[in-house]
This record gives C-alpha cells, sequence and structure tokens, in this order.
C-alpha cells in the first residue's frame, strides 16, 4: 500500500494518484471496519505526509504532500464515520444520496412548497402527535405560557427518537455484514448486492429524517 | 555555517513576541530595552519616522492622533464590519476610503493599511531577532487565533510579506500553547486550551497522542477580550467624570487614553487586590478619583466573561464530549490572569486550569517549537506533530442565496472538496462562484471570500461542460481554488477577487516601498548597533580607570586592557560591524576581573547603574558581554 505515495527507494512523498479513500489506506471496500486501526494507520500516515514534516523538501514534493496529506485527512475523515462511510461506499456504487436531497431541496425551493418528507410508517403516529406538541408549544410561546409537562412530554418523544436512531445504528451494522460477506464470496452476486444496497439507503433515509426531527425539536425547545 | 533561525513570533493585539528554539529549549528573544513583551502599539514621530513597542506607549498618550494600538481587530475586515469598534476605539480612517477598500488608517497625516502597520510590529520583532543573533532573519511562524477566517490569515500573511518574512507557517495560538505545553509533558489525553488575550477569545480541544497533537474542536471569538474590560472601564469613568465634574473628555484623545492607562493598571491590580483607587490627573486641573472594589468591577465584567461560555460548550459538543472527559486544561493570554475568569473556566470544564506557564509568553514559545518542527526537527521536537483543523465551514453560494458547506468546521487541515459546476446556456464560457465561510445557512449572513469567475470554458450546449472545481485549504488555514474542464481536459482560469485584503501587486508595491535596500539596512544598522556597544564598553572603562579597582590589577593586566582597547579604538573606525564585534568581545575577555574587583567593592552600584543605558550613554548593550552586569557608576 506505500508504493503508490512514497518511492520505494528513497521514501519521499509521489504525486496522489486518483484512488478511492478505501484504497487509500489498502483497505477493500468494505463496511465493517476497526476504527481504532484505521486511526493507528492515519498517525502513521500523517507522520510521514504532512506538509510540515516535508517543509524542508523541493517545492514539488512540498506540493505532492499537501495534496496526499489533503487526501488522506479527507479519507480519514469519511471512513471513521459510520454514517459518511456508508454514503461513500454507496456512492461508490453509484447510488447518488446526497444528489436526491439536494434536487429535492431545489424542486421544493422553486415551487416554494416545503420540500415533501416521506415518514417512515412505522413513525407516522409518534411524528403525528410530536407536530401536535410542537405547535401548541409555538402558541404558548406566542401567548408568554409556559406548561412544564408538555415540555417533559416532547423530551419524551425526543428521547424515542434518538434511540430509534440507535437502533437504526445498528440495524445499518447487520447490513454492514452482509455487504462485506458479499464482498469476499464473490464479486458476482449481484443480486443479493443490490438488495444490500436498496437496505442500507432506506435505513439512511430514515435515519436523516430522524436526525432532521431531532433538530427541530432541539430548536423549537431552545427557542 | 548553522542553518538560518527560523523564528516564532506570536503578533497580538496588546503584545507581541518572537522566540527561538535554543538548543532543546524555546525562548523570547527580547527587545533592547530587555524586555520580551513588545506592546503592539505603532506611532509616527516627529520626523514621520515609525515608532514601534514600549517607546511608542509614551506617543500614544502625548499625540494619539499620531499613534494606533490593537491593529488586530481590523486585519481582514471590511469598513461596514467595524462599525462597533469605530465606536470603541480610536481608529482614525482615512476620509477618502472607498467600499470595499482595504482599511487604511491615518497616523498623522499619513495613512497605513493594517497590514502595513502589523508588518512596522513584525518588523520590530525581526530587528530584536537579528540582533540577538547578529545574523539576518528572514523565516518565521507567525500565530493567529484559530478562530481567524480566511481573509485575516490572508492579512497576517501579507502583513508578513511586507515586513520582509517568509511566513512558513500561520499556526493558531492555542495550538501553539499546547505544543510549548506539551513538551516537557509527554503524555496522551485530551486537553483543552482556554485562550482569552487582549482582542481575541478561542477555545481549542485537542488529543495528544504520542506527540501529535491532533484538535479536535476550536471555537472562538475574534472580537472578544481584555480590550473590552478596557472599554467598559473608560465608558464608565468618561459617564463619571461628565456626572460628577460636568466634563465631556469623549472627544478629549488625550484625556481618553490617560484614562486608558489608569483603567489598565486598575485592572491588573484587582487580580491580586480587593480593591484599588483611581486616580486620573484631568485637564483643567481637576482629578478623577474612584475607589473599585473587587467585587463590583467582577460585577461589571461578568457580561463580558460569559460570552466566552457559548464557544466553549460549542466546542465540547463538535468534539463529542463531556467535561468529566477533559484531562487538562491549559490558560493563555493575560486576561486568564484574572481571577473571576479562572473560576469560570473551573466551572466549565470541572477541572482546575494549569497556571504553571507564563500566559503571556507560551504562544510565542509554541510558535518556536512548530519553527523548529518546519526547519527539520531537533531530539526535543522529534515525533512531535500538529493536526490542525479549519474553524469555519467553507461554503459555495447555490440557487437561492442559500450556503452550500463543502468542508465543515473542524475537519482537519489540509482539506479539500471537489465540485462540479456546469453552464446553463450554450456556448456559455464563464461561470461565477462566490465563495463564503460561515456556519449559517444564507449566504448573505456568512463571510464573503471571494468571488471566482471560470473562465475559457470550451463553447458548448448548456449542461455539456463539467468543469471540476477544487477546494484546497492548506495547512495555514488559507483557502486555494483551482479548475479543470473535464471534457477537454483544459484548465480553465481562475479570476479571484478577494472581497477583503490586499492583491499581490499591492503587497509587492509595499515591500518594495519600505525594504529596496533591505541588506545595506541591516548591515547599517549592525555596524550602528555595535559602535553603540563599544561606545558603552569603553565608557564604562574610563570610569573603571578612575576607581579604586584598578589600582588592584598588575601591570599586565593593565598594559593588556591598554592594547585591546586601542584594537577597538581602532576598529570603531571602520564599517565592519563583525570586526567590531570580535573587538568588544576582546576587550571583554580582559577586563573581565576588573569587573569582578569593582562589583566587590561597589555592591549597590548595580541598581544605580541600571539607569545608565537610558541616560547618557543612548541605546545601551545590545548583546550580552561580562562588563554589563557589573555597571559603574
Amino acid at each position: 500500500m506505500r508504493a503508490a505515495r512514497f518511492c520505494e527507494s528513497c521514501g519521499k512523498v509521489q504525486p496522489p494518484a486518483p484512488v478511492d479513500y478505501f484504497s487509500f489506506f489498502g483497505l477493500p471496500p468494505k463496511l465493517d471496519l476497526d476504527v481504532a486501526t484505521l486511526e493507528k494507520d492515519f498517525y502513521e500516515l500523517s507522520r510521514r505526509l504532512h506538509p510540515d514534516l516535508n517543509a524542508q523538501a523541493g517545492s514539488q514534493e512540498q506540493e505532492w504532500s499537501l495534496e496526499q496529506s489533503s487526501l488522506l485527512n479527507d479519507a480519514y475523515r469519511t471512513l471513521r464515520d459510520p454514517i459518511k462511510r456508508t454514503q461513500y461506499l454507496l456512492r461508490l456504487e453509484g447510488v447518488e444520496l446526497e444528489e436526491q436531497s439536494k434536487t429535492a431541496t431545489e424542486q421544493a425551493r422553486a415551487t416554494g412548497e416545503a420540500k415533501k418528507q416521506i415518514v417512515p410508517p412505522d413513525l407516522l403516529e409518534e411524528v403525528f402527535e410530536l407536530n401536535m406538541q410542537l405547535e401548541e408549544l409555538s402558541m404558548n410561546k406566542k401567548m408568554g405560557e409556559n406548561d412544564a409537562s408538555l415540555t417533559d412530554e416532547i423530551k419524551k418523544h425526543k428521547d424515542a427518537l434518538e434511540s430509534k436512531n440507535e437502533s437504526l445504528l445498528k440495524e445499518l451494522q447487520s447490513y454492514w455484514k452482509e455487504w462485506d460477506a458479499s464482498i469476499e464470496r464473490s464479486p458476482a452476486a449481484s443480486d443479493a448486492r443490490a438488495e444490500t444496497i436498496r437496505k442500507m439507503v432506506d435505513v439512511l433515509n430514515r435515519r436523516n429524517y430522524i436526525r432532521n426531527l431531532v433538530r427541530d425539536v432541539n430548536a423549537a425547545l431552545e427557542e | 555555517m548553522a542553518a538560518e533561525n527560523i523564528v516564532g513570533i506570536d503578533l497580538g493585539t496588546t503584545n507581541s513576541l518572537v522566540a527561538f528554539m535554543q538548543g532543546e529549549t524555546p525562548v523570547v528573544i527580547p527587545g533592547d530595552d530587555g524586555l520580551n513583551l513588545v506592546p503592539s502599539v505603532v506611532a509616527l514621530d516627529q520626523n514621520n519616522q515609525p515608532v514601534i513597542g514600549n517607546s511608542a506607549r509614551k506617543n500614544l498618550i502625548e499625540t494619539p492622533e499620531r499613534a494606533v494600538y490593537s491593529i488586530k481587530r481590523l486585519m481582514g475586515r471590511g469598513v461596514e464590519d467595524i462599525q462597533e469598534e469605530l465606536k470603541l476605539f480610536p481608529f482614525r480612517l482615512a476620509e477618502d476610503l472607498q467600499t470595499g477598500e482595504v482599511l487604511r488608517i491615518k497616523l498623522g497625516d499619513k495613512t497605513f493599511t493594517p497590514p502595513e502597520i502589523s508588518a512596522l510590529i513584525l518588523r520590530q520583532l525581526k530587528r530584536n531577532a537579528e540582533r540577538y543573533f547578529a545574523g539576518p532573519v528572514t523565516k518565521a511562524v507567525i500565530t493567529v487565533p484559530a478562530y481567524f477566517n480566511d481573509a485575516q490569515r490572508q492579512a497576517t500573511k501579507d502583513a508578513g510579506r511586507i515586513a520582509g518574512l517568509e511566513v512558513l507557517r500561520l499556526v493558531n495560538e492555542p495550538t501553539a500553547a499546547s505544543l510549548a505545553y506539551g513538551l516537557d509533558k509527554k503524555q496522551n489525553g485530551i486537553i483543552a486550551v482556554y485562550d482569552l488575550g487582549g482582542g481575541t477569545f478561542d477555545v481549542s480541544i485537542l488529543k495528544l497522542h504520542d506527540g501529535i497533537f491532533e484538535v479536535i474542536a476550536t471555537n472562538g471569538d475574534t472580537h472578544l477580550g481584555g480590550d473590552d474590560i478596557d472599554n467598559l472601564l473608560i465608558t464608565i469613568a468618561l459617564d463619571d467624570i461628565r456626572g460628577d465634574l460636568n466634563l465631556d473628555l469623549r472627544r478629549n484623545a488625550e484625556a481618553v487614553q490617560a484614562i486608558r492607562k489608569a483603567v489598565i493598571d486598575a485592572k491588573i491590580s484587582l487580580s491580586s487586590q480587593p480593591s484599588v483607587k483611581l486616580d486620573v490627573e484631568l485637564p483643567g486641573g481637576k482629578r478623577y478619583l474612584r475607589e473599585i472594589t473587587r467585587e463590583q468591577y467582577e460585577q461589571l465584567i461578568q457580561p463580558i466573561i460569559d460570552r466566552t461560555v457559548g464557544p466553549c460548550k460549542q466546542a465540547l459538543k463538535d468534539a463529542n464530549l463531556k467535561p468529566e472527559q477533559i484531562d487538562e486544561v491549559v490558560l493563555v493570554g493575560g486576561s486568564t490572569r484574572i481571577p473571576k475568569v479562572r473560576a469560570l473556566v473551573k466551572e466549565l470544564f470541572h477541572r482546575e486550569p494549569h497556571t504553571d506557564l507564563n500566559p503571556d509568553e507560551v504562544v510565542a514559545l509554541g510558535a518556536a517549537v512548530q519553527a523548529n518542527i518546519l526547519g527539520g526537527g531537533s531530539e526535543a521536537t522529534q515525533n512531535m506533530l500538529l493536526l490542525d483543523v479549519t474553524p469555519l465551514s467553507l461554503g459555495i453560494e447555490v440557487a437561492g442565496g442559500v450556503t452550500d458547506k463543502i468542508i465543515l468546521r473542524n475537519s482537519t487541515i489540509p482539506a479539500s472538496a471537489t465540485q462540479f459546476y456546469t453552464t446553463q446556456v450554450d456556448g456559455q464560457a464563464n461561470v461565477a462562484i462566490h465563495v463564503l465561510q460561515g456556519e449559517r445557512e444564507l449566504a448573505s449572513d456568512c463571510r464573503s471570500l471571494a468571488r471566482f469567475d471560470l473562465k475559457g470554458i470550451p463553447p458548448m450546449a448548456a449542461g455539456i461542460p463539467r468543469v471540476e472545481v477544487k477546494f484546497l485549504i492548506d495547512a495555514n488555514g488559507i483557502l486555494h481554488v483551482s479548475a479543470r474542464e473535464q471534457r477537454s481536459g483544459k484548465e480553465a482560469e481562475i479570476q479571484v477577487q478577494p472581497s477583503y485584503g490586499l492583491t499581490d501587486e499591492q503587497v509587492e508595491g509595499m515591500i518594495l516601498d519600505s525594504f529596496d535596500n533591505a541588506e545595506e539596512d541591516f548591515r547599517r544598522r549592525q555596524v550602528i548597533e555595535a559602535r553603540n556597544e563599544a561606545a558603552t564598553i569603553l565608557a564604562a572603562l574610563e570610569k573603571g580607570k578612575k576607581s579604586a579597582a584598578w589600582g588592584q590589577l598588575t601591570t599586565d593586566e593593565k598594559k593588556q586592557i591598554a592594547k585591546m582597547e586601542k584594537v577597538l579604538a581602532a576598529v570603531n573606525a571602520e564599517d565592519d560591524y563583525q570586526a567590531i564585534r570580535k573587538a568588544i568581545d576582546a576587550l571583554n575577555q580582559c577586563t573581565m576581573r576588573l569587573a569582578e574587583l569593582m562589583m566587590d567593592t561597589a555592591v549597590s552600584s548595580a541598581l544605580k547603574g541600571k539607569n545608565m543605558d537610558e541616560t547618557d550613554l543612548g541605546e545601551g548593550p545590545t548583546a550580552p558581554h561580562p562588563m554589563a552586569k557589573a555597571e559603574f557608576e
């Protein structure tokens, strides 16, 4: 894995080759990775690639060091986070999660409508109740009233949502294992893979929905 | 010949310092007045020559219209975002200032941009270091508040260039402090650095891991510091004076400066005294008298120091840490001497903060450590590496005036992001990109960094070109942009219009203005300083010959001294500063016993002698030498 970044004979920094973040760390495109090992590799590579430690080198080498080091930082930032890592892998597989969301946002803005959010079915009831309470809260605020029991109710919903998010992460991790196994088995098992990808996209969307909701609740409580 | 020393510079709002690694220890280089701190005050004397540091403080009181302080507050800012500053600080802007132009400040009838004023301070520090090393200094690491944005960083770098310094790296102040702190405590753990200086506040949370200093989160306020406390106290004093003495001094610059000095002294005393008496002489022979107790003072400043709470909590939140998980808290900046501030820090991080490092010097010492690392390292800095972050998110304006964040705050730098652009009209050759910095949703609420025009896109149908734009934040926290049209492989030309700041040509012009003869200037200055030093030692020797100790020397010793005195007198007439210094050293050597004997006979003279340099002998010794210690009277 070194050869791509350092000269084999002199050990100097080389120009970056266009590689994906997994390959940069010499890893297969698997999701269930050991973050502690990743951190160790990140520190070790930083010690060789960082511009501070190549400040005495020639200007070409310094430029490569800057590029390599930014690539290293970008890769580490993406891979160490379970959600970003999954999103990144999905993008490598041709799924444009962010594009979908961006297009939806832009469409909503252009038409002046609220962005359509599909409420995950298992949350319908919860979200309905929460929205009612949030409305009541904002009414109370306008009237200058303070209903402690209402705030408590909302906080309870928030806690429930957050623990839901926790379990979604666990669910996602189970799909990681499916994905990693499919990589090991054979690269051709495309049907099973497509199904795993679909499930991961679904979990990420649900998670995203909840995260936005929690953010709104926090904002309403802090106001 | 040894490699040139790379210095570390703390360019502060109130004070600036220069330091370097002496062997395995970072040390501050004192100025010719023997003091480590160079006040960040610049004045013009009656001949329009710049005066910097301690000597300029007198000018600040006597000719306030020809002096400026706290210029760091104006670095990288436009006229529209300093309206608050203008109410509180006596900055006099040039009258012909155009909107969008870099600020210009009046000193007497001349005008200077903030980077030029900062450059004068940097040049003073550079001179101090050159005197110390007796050789040129051209490379430096300069510290900036962690929360400085791109424009403020760029302005600092420009100041370095104008001062004739190659700025090898801009380092964030709290991070630099952690380097100095971590040098002798090679341990692992999480540390928080709380840095409340003269004009800026930063908080950084770092993970120390076998010599790697990894910043996890940083936050701050680039307009919060001891200055704000001073301004509050000045306002109260002026109100008092108006109420009690019916005297409106708000437009009397000299009186305001006298009050400012008095409240700063009071502020410092109140860190150790339970109460302090203000006594200021006012124009017209009246006096302003007032007693302030520590309790009153703490109540007054509470709202100011409370403004540090939000950034600390946000940094903890961004780092995903609870206060209990912080292993150590380090205090940096003069304002952390205030007991109330210390109490607040303790409350925030549930931990007694470290106070064993001098909060005024630790940033400069850390900058020296970083300078050493960049210079190839030494035994002390082996294995040390700083991984810093960008304090603010980088974004691009998209449809609807919204900020699309492409590099999030607290990303380890260097960091990059790639965006793809296309055209909306057939044959369109240009695409405009607006780059922003900040956390807010709307582009208008973020800091505008620059507008880029991508030019020379090959003519194609709308939506066909695919222009790849790469944004890269380097290790200084400064943005670089490059672009390439992917279908044709052609490099797209980027025209940058920085929203604030000097163009390259402007900076070049400023360098040429003041440094046409940099090398000759350096040599001439060295000669003058060596001659001054020679004059000092020769005068001291004259006095020594009249003292009782002279009689105690052997004939040989006297002969040797006479010989060396002649040598020094001879080379002193020529322009070779190195020869003069050699002769000084030789004379020093053979007068060492004379100095010792005189020390024995006149114990108290050391104290009296302190004035000697200032009164009759001009500049005084420029390098440590044995005679200097004895001091004659």
